[in-house]
């Protein structure tokens, strides 16, 4: 039972992160029915830019958490004006294009940003600076470390946040006008165009924070961290119903769970036939069962015309 | 800086063809161009340890170069070329093609075993030697091939050499063992696994990851309950160092034991101070034990210290260049049998083969852990285990005649 409780633990705050990567694709594709390819990398640059902040400030003798906590306040804005320089240089343009010249640019600027951290950032796996001590705390047989803890609370209440921008702001409503029908919110005096630059940029925000957990979580960051990560995340906000922003954070966290449990006990189920190594695969399982069996997801209320 | 430098080798790698062309189109060229490869993956998790390859390679060509060598009565020009072959075995067979069209008298790689197999035939068939100074999976000799060599120990030797410490020093009842499904990773866990199992230890079923896994919490949470004593994992630092932090984490109460992909220092700062204690293997001996004169040009060169494998590709390439100078000629056909029978001191001590290619005699170097730096504890020859301190004792530099060349 205790392992079983362990194996939930892992599998949440993996969850968690996939639940914040997930929002930034689900919030895009809500509003202009792209998926952004991209948005693993911006995962990425905020990890990274969180190391060579951390890296930069670590001699300073400034208070570890001070540290971490700088390092976020600059990952995030750079994530932003990635995300921005994004959707205006890459996306604006293709703005009532085939859908299929966006989605081919956005790989595109995946591959385009990737590269580029590879010549900033050098294509070492870099070991993440790990500054503030992990405490572990244990019940019921299981561990849980502080940067769980951390990751846990920080995704809840960004998550809590996000929906509360959504749902009760003056910008929250322009956006779900905007999501519903561009023309007629442009009718209504609402500047589209500004309302789905401050969708990217607030997506390219919480991959800032998801980049900088990851990285503390597992001690390492590589310029290629995002794509794997990326995809998964697609995933998740395809288990929720890609659109649905609740649907994004339901999936993100029920792919955690999911991929840790399988991961722990497909040997067992499978007489070790198939092993953990199988981790990977069963955020794409899922992908193909929700296609198949409800394209529009778990929360999703669209038809699945769209996905 | 990074994007400059590729650049540089870019360049360097494309008048090295192009110089090559024309040396063959003229007809009594003055000097004559003899291009070696050298292919390693210079992008993703290890790139690190393919440049580290490289650099070995590059340097014993610089310095041959500098050495004014004479082969065929004409001044010789070296020429590396190097590859990426980005840790892949399709990319690796399209660079060794490319080398062999290049015409390469000999290649120092692959760095990975699962691309160093696939990529020997190629070379083989194309009557190339190579030598690779890192892969160590048996299967890469084994299998008759002409031409293909390893200055390194094998995994049959490695992993009995880490099992055997580990019965002896940890005795563990129950050990569990991971690998990255590599053909290196695994080949290794094999290895490791009847080692054990001959000596009575129980081995739990294998648990595999891949080589970009860094999410180890399942698998870890799965063996905890499972409670061994040991673990081992074969595998490169990139996936071991995420392993043993978050065993740690966990609190799995075992020794974490691995192979040589993960015995460097970067897993002091992947792992932090989770990676005090650890067991690893290298096959040879640390760079820190190669030459002196090996280390001190290799810092002045690349401002830096050899990673893992430098020593070894520094020595593939010397012996290539000093089986040609033997033969007096860089065609295969003339210094692939010198190259056979060669007794060499190298920057990592005595070479010579065996019929199948294989180094005599290769040492295993047992390390551990301390402060976030590798420490060697044991050196295991032909059977036998000494303590480090012995070993470099007894060894009174054992390479101090590469100045010989």
């Amino acid at each position: 039972m205790d392992i079983f409780i362990q194996q939930v633990i892992n599998g949440l705050t993996l969850g968690a992160v996939y639940a914040m990567v997930a929002l930034g694709y689900t919030m895009v594709y809500g509003i202009i029915q792209l998926i952004n390819f991209a948005h693993g990398e911006v995962v990425m640059i905020g990890a990274m830019v969180a190391f060579s902040v951390i890296g930069a400030l670590a001699p300073s003798g400034l208070p570890p958490l001070a540290i971490v906590l700088v390092a976020a306040g600059c990952a995030i804005p750079v994530c932003m004006l990635v995300g921005y320089a994004m959707e205006r240089l890459a996306y604006r343009p293709l703005r009532g294009a085939p859908r299929l010249a966006p989605l081919i640019t956005a790989i595109g600027v995946s591959i385009i940003l990737q590269h580029l951290a590879m010549m900033i950032w050098s294509r070492n796996p870099l070991a993440f600076p790990q500054i503030i001590k992990v405490e572990s705390y244990h019940f019921a047989g299981a561990t849980i470390t502080s940067v769980q803890i951390a990751i846990l609370a920080i995704s809840l209440a960004m998550m809590a946040g996000l929906a509360a921008l959504v749902y009760r702001t003056r910008l929250g409503t322009a956006m779900r006008a905007t999501a519903h029908n561009p023309q007629v919110a442009g009718l209504m005096g609402i500047d589209a165009n500004r309302i789905i630059a401050l969708t990217f940029v607030i997506g390219a925000a919480l991959a800032a924070v998801a980049g900088v957990m990851v990285a503390s979580y597992y001690g390492i960051a590589h310029y290629a961290m995002g794509s794997q990560l990326g995809l998964k995340a697609f995933c998740a906000a395809v288990l929720g119903g890609i659109g649905n922003i609740p649907g994004a954070m339901l999936g993100g966290v029920l792919l955690g769970v999911v991929e840790a449990l399988g991961a722990g006990y497909i040997g067992d189920l499978t007489g070790n036939v198939f092993g953990s190594n199988y981790q990977d695969v069963f955020a794409f399982i899922v992908l193909i069962a929700v296609l198949v069996l409800r394209p529009s997801g778990l929360l999703g209320e669209r038809v699945g015309d769209r996905a | 800086m990074i994007r400059s430098h590729f650049g540089v080798l870019a360049i360097a790698a494309m008048v090295g063809v192009s110089a090559c062309g024309e040396d063959k189109k003229a007809q009594a060229p003055a000097t004559l161009t003899i291009a070696i490869g050298s292919v390693a993956p210079l992008t993703g998790g290890i790139a690190h340890l393919g440049k580290d390859n490289e650099n070995g390679a590059r340097l014993a060509v610089e310095e041959a170069n500098a050495a004014k060598i004479r082969i065929g009565g004409k001044e010789t020009a070296f020429e590396l070329l190097a590859e990426d072959d980005q840790e892949d075995a399709k990319v690796g067979n399209t660079v060794a093609q490319k080398l062999v069209d290049a015409k390469v008298a000999g290649v120092v790689g692959h760095l990975n075993s699962g691309t160093s197999i696939p990529a020997s035939n190629i070379y083989s068939g194309a009557n190339i030697p190579m030598i690779t100074g890192s892969a160590t999976n048996p299967e890469l000799t084994e299998r008759g091939l002409k031409g293909v060599f390893r200055v390194v120990g094998r995994d049959d030797q490695q992993g009995p050499a880490v099992a055997n410490y580990l019965v002896a020093n940890t005795k563990p009842k129950v050990v569990a063992i991971i690998d990255d499904a590599t053909a290196y990773g695994k080949g290794l866990a094999n290895e490791v696994e009847k080692t054990l199992t001959a000596a009575g230890v129980k081995v739990l079923a294998r648990e595999q990851g891949t080589n970009k896994t860094v999410d180890w919490k399942a698998v870890l949470t799965k063996l905890k309950g499972r409670a061994p004593d040991a673990v081992f994992y074969g595998g490169m630092d990139s996936t071991a160092g995420p392993l043993l932090k978050q065993g740690k984490e966990l609190g799995v109460k075992a020794v974490f034991s691995f192979g040589d992909g993960a015995c460097t220092d970067k897993m002091g700062e992947f792992a932090g101070s989770a990676a005090d204690g650890l067991l690893c293997s290298q096959a040879g001996i640390p760079p820190q034990a190669a030459s002196k004169k090996f280390l001190d040009a290799y810092k002045k060169r690349f401002n830096t210290d050899p990673i893992l494998y430098a020593p070894f590709t520094y020595d593939a390439a010397n012996l290539l260049i000093e089986a040609m100078k033997q033969a007096n000629s860089a065609d295969p056909a003339r210094y692939l049998p010198v190259l056979q029978k060669i007794d060499f001191a190298g920057a990592t001590g005595r070479i010579s083969f065996d019929e199948k290619g294989d180094r005599k005699d290769a040492e295993m170097t047992i390390f551990t852990m301390k402060g976030g730096k590798l420490l060697p504890i044991a050196i295991i020859k032909s059977g036998k285990t000494v303590k480090y301190e012995d070993f470099v004792a007894q060894s009174t530099a054992p390479a101090a005649d590469v100045a010989k060349k």
